[in-house]
């Protein structure tokens, strides 16, 4: 029998490794794209250097929104006891 | 000391008291007790599990230790600590529901019962009780002393009384309530953290008139101090990534925080606690280490990092919202220390004496044992802490990365490939431990990395190879994955 339970699992598992690239991506992108260059130089934001404003601040916010985002569309509920999947 | 600042702390380790009495009457009148007292009965909601899960990972150096590098790297090591949101979410995706069927079907009540039913494999099973035990005992041991240390500075009593109160107040609460005092506990000790980190983070901001002109004052210091490469641009790209294995990443392999995702009540609760788990981690991650580097010019000269956040506290918060706020790595300490006490305990009970001493244990006997255990290695802790050996403090070194190399790819592969056999496990947990010790002793950020990376690598290469290499010998097996 093939628990179509474990479909789900394993798309979701997926999905958790994409969430952590995209993370990764971010993170990394905007700190040293934007924070390589000479410290007494740096634009600002709201008073933050700009890398630090965007890898960590609204990096930070986006993943929490894509994290929420991602519950809500993609995530399935389903039981975890065998018996009622029996049924 | 202020008496204002040592009331909210008084009323925070009563109210924990109070939870351990209340979780009593479930583990006494619970018809499963082994499920009730190690798993709290499979009974977690969104919100518990997301805070249980967060307390327990977040630990004094994130209250403590990890400002107090921030205070001297700078903005760099807040960079380097948001490797730490994956935590948040990460974990509860991988091991996910996969994970919750399975460890319902094979009834496991401990990551290694997990293991044992994957993999029929005794040496699996005591090569994975032993890792816990010896790197977890130790890793308690250093959190009991840093838990003491602090009580120590903040009331002035002398360490061995602050490490009694200490001790006797965890141990009362973790004996009598098991799992679902600890979770109970961990809800009010995580919700502390959040808020202690928000408080902290604002008074600061506000005590150094704002962030433009605290970032004014770091660059007039030392522009490096906002930059991402540290005070003296020794954080380079490659290392500070590297941290996204140990801290992000690697935590699914950590069995006091795995062992979380198998107890959690119905799917509905693990996807509130992946959204609250990552709201949770990402606020304090980010406040703490901030505040660290804020710190700076608030309170210039601060020599001992350990005291950047103590001391900041005291400074910029009146005294009764300073209590509350010192109150987080108190909360921070005691939620891991609480988590590895029932994880070392469950190990003994369930994966040592019923596998191999008595596997016809009674329930009254089983019972016996669980609370005996526990106060037995409760207080073998109080008693090293009192005096740390320095074996102990070598082996908590190894602690963390350490037991991620050896259970990440047992747990993961075993989960979800169903070609993983326990000839792949057993070459993948002594590669990852071995290389892990060596490369740590003898060739600390090889290649410019951290130490975990070369081990979590290889130990995957070997897993593969070997369980590919061994394949024939499992033809017929009929797998639950």
């Amino acid at each position: 029998m093939k628990d179509q339970r474990f479909k789900i699992a394993h798309k979701e598992a997926l999905i958790g490794i994409g969430l952590v690239i995209i993370n990764f991506a971010i993170w990394y992108g905007f700190a040293y794209g934007l924070g390589s260059g000479d410290p007494t130089e740096y634009k600002y934001v709201f008073g933050f250097p700009a890398w630090f404003f965007y890898s960590c601040i609204v990096g930070t916010v986006f993943m929490i929104v894509l994290v929420w985002v991602v519950m809500k569309l993609f995530f399935t509920d389903v039981s975890f006891d065998d018996e009622e999947v029996d049924k | 000391m202020h008496e204002q600042v040592i009331f909210p702390l008084i009323l925070f380790l009563v109210i924990i008291f109070g939870i351990g009495i209340w979780a009593n009457k479930h583990v006494r009148s619970s018809n499963s007790f082994l499920q009730e007292y190690f798993l709290g009965g499979r009974e977690m909601g969104g919100f518990i599990l997301a805070m249980t899960m967060i307390a327990t990972y977040g630990s004094a150096s994130s209250f403590i230790g990890g400002p107090g590098v921030a205070y001297n790297k700078g903005l760099g090591w807040v960079l380097l600590a948001m490797a730490q949101l994956p935590a948040g979410y990460f974990v509860l995706m991988i091991l996910g529901k996969k994970f919750a069927i399975i460890a319902r079907r094979y009834q496991a009540i401990t990551l290694i019962d997990f293991l044992r039913e994957r993999y029929k494999s005794h040496v699996i099973v005591i090569f994975s009780a032993i890792s816990i035990i010896v790197f977890l005992f130790s890793a308690m041991m250093a959190q009991w002393v840093g838990g003491a240390r602090l009580i120590e500075s903040l009331t002035g009593l002398n360490y061995t009384a602050a490490l009694f109160i200490f001790a006797i107040s965890v141990l009362a609460y973790v004996i009598i309530g098991g799992f679902r005092a600890v979770a109970l506990t961990d809800m009010v000790q995580g919700t502390i953290m959040v808020i202690g980190t928000v408080i902290l983070l604002i008074g600061t901001i506000v005590a150094g008139g704002g962030i433009e002109n605290i970032m004014a004052a770091l660059v007039a210091e030392n522009p490096n101090l906002i930059s991402p490469f540290g005070a003296e641009g020794e954080l380079t790209p490659l290392y500070v990534s590297t941290f996204w294995i140990l801290i992000g990443v690697g935590v699914v392999g950590l069995p006091q925080i795995a062992v979380r995702a198998m107890s959690y009540k119905d799917s509905k609760s693990m996807h509130l606690a992946i959204i609250i788990g990552t709201i949770a981690i990402g606020t304090i991650m980010f406040g703490m280490h901030l505040i660290g580097v804020l710190a700076r010019p608030v309170m210039p000269g601060i020599e001992i990092g350990d005291k950047v956040m103590p001391l900041l506290t005291l400074k910029v918060l009146p005294p009764f919202l300073a209590g509350i706020v010192l109150a987080a790595p108190m909360a921070a300490t005691m939620s891991t220390v609480n988590a590895l006490l029932m994880l070392v305990s469950s190990t003994v009970v369930k994966d040592i004496y019923l596998n191999y001493v008595k596997p016809t244990a009674s329930d009254t006997e089983i019972k016996r044992a669980s609370f005996i255990v526990t106060t037995v290695i409760g207080l073998a802790v109080v008693i090293f802490a009192l005096n740390p050996p320095d074996l102990l403090i070598w082996l908590n070194l190894f602690a963390f990365g350490g037991l991620e190399a050896v259970f990440i790819w047992s747990v993961v592969l075993g989960l979800y490939w169903k070609k993983a056999n326990k000839y792949g496990a057993i070459a993948s947990m002594i590669t990852g431990m071995t290389l892990y010790i060596v490369i740590d002793r003898f060739y600390p950020s090889v290649f410019g990395m951290h130490t975990v990376t070369i081990p979590i690598l290889t130990s995957f290469l070997v897993f593969v190879i070997v369980s590919l290499l061994t394949a024939h010998k499992f033809k017929d097996e009929k797998l639950f994955i």
